[in-house]
């Protein structure tokens, strides 16, 4: 199929105007040994029978509706309100670009302003961007921010309970730099310290005291938080965070076997300059109507190209805006409340499992969303075995390796991930599907 | 309350109002340290669902968008976003499948990304692809690193300088920056192409490389391009194609055969996916064999011991991961499904029209708007605003488009045309289109000169006009007014 409207006489009427013969000659310019190169790719394909093709193989993919759901690991199963995709589903909104003309893109930047004050006040900060492609090219992108803020100092310092895999995106993003990254404490060669809340094996930090020793030595303190456990938890910004990260896929965005989803990232009006990322600001129009416009752009590459705070330019601009609904429909009460939900499963589920014969959970501060559950065989074995009856019980953690940027984890650790999604009785009948694969009964 | 005001979330809210209940809880309620809890509640909108679905179709009306009108804007790509690409990425066996789901239970993810690889791979020349990449930035960022990478691992170490020409993306400079590169700028000939012989002058073993967007943002294609990739290979360095406007040779010229040896993929651009009012995107890159086992990973590869399933794996000296889990994996579905609808010789086609779109559009205005470089040219191309009436600039003719219901192409980009007017059609846009806009353009023109305040003071319709964007600057006001 084609989307082409071109008719046969419409091109005879195009090259007639250009004053060419063939479609053809419009290429002269490309070497002629390489123009018009064989192309080993089938032809097109009617809709229906496309449609099938994805149906197809969709089909082939294990989806979160049809299984006991626990697993987690970075990207969760949330609810997700109808007005989100409704909202997202107007074309308007999904087939219009970056708000480059402000005044024919009211919609979309009034809409990321919104998003902006919403996430400002989930994480008590001043300054929201308008996103980065997902929480860990925003934590790397603040780990390059702190460079430049700290300028002299070339240390990263990472605390226990960051993403492995964050971790090795923000490998990749330093090896440009001279930059060194290291597990530990921060001290006064630190540009900054960071810190992930809930950490990712759920553990919740004390900020507030991460904060103090980090800026007692002169870093900036860095916080990745989850912006739904924000609803309950003390704000980073309230705990004296200089920049706040977050991946805000569980704001209703679908899980989508990893993207898109969102990078969150705020700062300090005082930090603003050296932040990356677009902004969206409110400002008055000749007749003093309110309008909003992008702003702080002498940052960004279009206008400071290799002296830019970063390349960052394509964002997740539609995905900010299904934050943005999302947060709008959960409101106030919703998100505490969902929030709470969350911790109070998690409770009760690491209470139940812990309680197995041969299990037990040990993590000594409370947590939210997910907790280790030590298994008593390896965690990988047990989640095989599992999944074969469509039990997902967790992310079994010996699939990360020993990384020197982070204790390694044991063999028999399954991080249990438990959301408002997971009733009581399911969080029952994985205890009861565990303890049978514990006995080999699976 | 005005029925016309376009009202904040805010101004909607009403304490104890909710647009969606939570489920009681069906657990006992756990302690929860005073220390760690949160003592001031955020100030999140309460609203109805009705409220929240007029609020937002409210403003979805305030966006100009290409299910609403014709959106020429050059080097942006704003072509039709096909509705069955949308129904496809939504299927709950892709929205709702976990990225550590078991490889043999996404076996269906797998060969879609493995397809897509293959065929990207096909379609520009490359041996392999990587679809981590999540915009054509941050493919940039990939490819720039790969580039270092392979100098290192050779022992080269005095590699630090990388060539960008002067008409480049903003992101291009940008990209090599954050690699630790230093750009060095390469002015343009004077028919637009990159100034060989000043290539000549530059390369040296302080070149890792060149990043060369082909056609270049002046939308034409570069003519000596064998030579430049040659001379640039022959001092070391490697050659990186800025794929934003694969858009106009899909089918017609393979970029790996021409020389490259990494380019990235604007998927959100070239293959149809919506842009969404700035992204989600994907930025694929595909290597040729001297970089190949560079790539980002992990990418999809066939099983050792099993023909019919996939697995993922991390390439040999990859630079590491870009971005948590698989990419963009919902624009690669979108992606995928464009891809096999239109096939070889639909993507061929959509090249040709385009390109044929675009020329008969600047053959239409050229009288009132010479090209800034008279050559055919390619899916776009770039005007001058310099011969508008006095005192009229391109911003003001752009501003005024907007009145009679067209999109302003691109302005004052690239930066190296003074007053720079850029304008892609795409081929999705039937001739009827390109016509009425070629005579609004040609009654604007006429206004300039007979009334130019018309156009300083537009648009005159919009529920704002122009914006004070020093003010957003000065006195920054980044969020809602909140607890006054």
């Amino acid at each position: 199929m084609s989307y082409i409207p071109h008719t046969e006489s419409d091109r005879l009427k195009m090259l007639e105007q250009i004053g060419l013969e063939t479609v053809e000659e419009l290429f002269q310019d490309i070497p002629e040994s390489c123009r018009y190169p064989e192309l080993n790719i089938p032809d097109g394909l009617p809709e229906m029978v496309v449609k099938k093709r994805l149906k197809d193989l969709s089909d082939r993919n294990q989806s979160s509706d049809d299984a006991l759901w626990f697993l987690g690991g970075g990207l969760y199963r949330h609810f997700v309100p109808s007005v989100v995709d409704a909202v997202l589903s107007r074309g308007e909104f999904f087939t219009a670009y970056t708000p480059y003309q402000p005044e024919v893109s009211q919609g979309t930047l009034q809409a990321l302003f919104e998003f902006q004050t919403m996430i400002a006040e989930l994480y008590g900060m001043e300054v929201v961007n308008a996103s980065h492609y997902d929480g860990a090219a925003a934590m790397a992108e603040a780990a390059l921010m702190a460079l430049r803020c700290k300028s002299g100092r070339k240390e990263i310092v990472l605390d226990e309970g960051i993403h492995p895999e964050y971790i090795e995106v923000m490998e990749t993003y330093l090896a440009g730099s001279d930059a060194l990254m290291r597990k530990g404490r921060p001290d006064d060669n630190s540009a900054c310290f960071i810190t992930a809340n809930p950490a990712f094996t759920g553990e919740i930090r004390d900020l507030k005291a991460l904060a103090e020793e980090c800026h007692g030595v002169g870093a900036l303190f860095i916080v990745h938080a989850d912006p739904l456990a924000c609803g309950l938890l003390e704000s980073p910004g309230v705990c004296g965070a200089d920049i706040v990260t977050g991946e805000g896929q569980p704001l209703g965005i679908p899980m989508s076997y990893g993207g898109p989803s969102l990078g969150l990232f705020a700062t300090t009006k005082k930090l603003i300059r050296k932040m990356p990322g677009r902004v969206v600001g409110r400002t008055m129009d000749a007749g003093g109507r309110a309008g909003c416009v992008l702003t702080f752009s002498a940052r960004e590459q279009h206008i400071r190209r290799e002296k830019a705070t970063s390349n960052i330019c394509s964002n997740q601009g539609l995905m900010a805006l299904a934050a943005a609904v999302y947060m709008a429909a959960m409101g106030k009460q919703g998100i505490r409340e969902t929030a709470r939900l969350i911790y109070d499963k998690t409770a009760y589920a690491s209470l139940t499992l812990g309680q197995l014969e041969g299990f037990s959970v040990d993590q000594g501060s409370s947590c939210f969303r997910e907790f280790i559950l030590s298994c008593p065989s390896p965690a990988a074995d047990i989640a095989d075995a599992l999944q074969k009856k469509g039990i997902f019980p967790g992310l079994a953690l010996s699939r990360f390796e020993a990384s020197e940027y982070r204790s390694a984890y044991r063999e028999n650790d399954l991080l249990v991930c438990v959301t408002e999604m997971n009733s009581k009785d399911e969080i029952d009948r994985l205890a009861k599907a565990l303890t049978a694969a514990a006995k080999g009964n699976m | 309350m005005d029925q016309n005001k376009i009202s904040s979330l805010w101004e909607l809210s009403s304490s104890g109002r909710r647009a969606v209940r939570v489920p009681a809880s069906d657990v006992p309620k756990a302690e929860l340290d005073e220390k760690l809890a949160r003592k001031v509640e955020p100030e999140l909108p309460e609203v109805s669902e009705l409220d929240l679905i007029r609020h937002y179709t409210r403003l979805s009306t305030l966006n100009y968008s290409i299910d609403t009108r014709f959106y020429p804007l050059g080097s942006c790509t704003m072509k039709y976003n096909p509705r069955l690409n949308e129904q496809t990425a939504r299927m709950a066996g892709f929205a709702a499948s976990h990225p550590y789901a078991p490889e043999s239970l996404v076996q269906g993810n797998l060969e879609l990304l493995y397809e897509l690889q293959n065929g990207l791979s096909e379609l520009a020349g490359f041996k392999a692809t990587s679809l981590q990449p999540a915009a054509g930035a941050h493919g940039e960022l990939a490819g720039v690193l790969m580039i270092k990478k392979y100098h290192v691992s050779r022992g080269d170490k005095g590699r630090t300088r990388f060539l960008i020409p002067d008409s480049a993306h903003g992101t291009n400079p940008a990209s090599v920056a954050m690699g630790g590169f230093e750009a060095v700028e390469l002015p343009s000939d004077g028919r637009g192409n990159i100034d060989l012989s000043k290539l000549k002058e530059l390369c040296d073993e302080s070149i890792a490389g060149i990043m060369i967007t082909n056609p270049n943002t002046l939308g034409l294609f570069e003519e000596q391009i064998i030579e430049v990739i040659e001379t640039v290979h022959a001092c070391g360095g490697l050659v990186y194609g800025d794929g934003a406007n694969l858009n106009a040779i899909m089918g017609v010229v393979k970029p790996g055969e021409l020389g490259f040896d990494v380019m990235h993929y604007n998927l959100h651009k070239t293959f149809s996916t919506p842009h969404g009012g700035g992204g989600p995107g994907a930025g694929p890159v595909g290597a040729a064999d001297s970089l190949k086992d560079f790539l980002p990973g992990p990418i999809v590869v066939v099983s050792e011991d099993d023909p019919d399933s996939y697995t993922l794996a991390k390439p040999e000296k990859s630079i590491g991961r870009l971005k948590g889990f698989n990419g963009n994996f919902g624009v690669l579905v979108r992606a995928y499904t464009y891809f096999l609808s239109l096939g070889g010789n639909g993507l061929r086609d959509a090249s040709e029209s385009a390109v044929l779109g675009a020329n008969y559009l600047m053959s239409k205005v050229k009288d009132i708007l010479p090209p800034w470089y008279d050559r055919i040219c390619m899916h776009e191309f770039v005007s001058s605003g310099q011969n508008l009436a006095e005192g009229v600039h391109t911003m003001d003719l752009a501003k005024r488009l907007i009145d009679y219901g067209f999109h302003p192409p691109t302005v004052y980009f690239p930066l190296i045309v003074p007053e720079a007017l850029m304008v892609e059609p795409t081929e999705t846009e039937s001739l009827e289109i390109l016509d009425a806009f070629a005579d609004t353009l040609r009654i604007i023109v006429k206004e300039s000169q007979e009334n130019p305040q018309l156009l300083h003071d537009a648009p005159h319709r919009e529920m704002v006009s122009r914006l004070d964007e020093v003010m957003a600057v000065k006195k920054p006001v980044l969020r809602d007014i909140l607890r006054l």
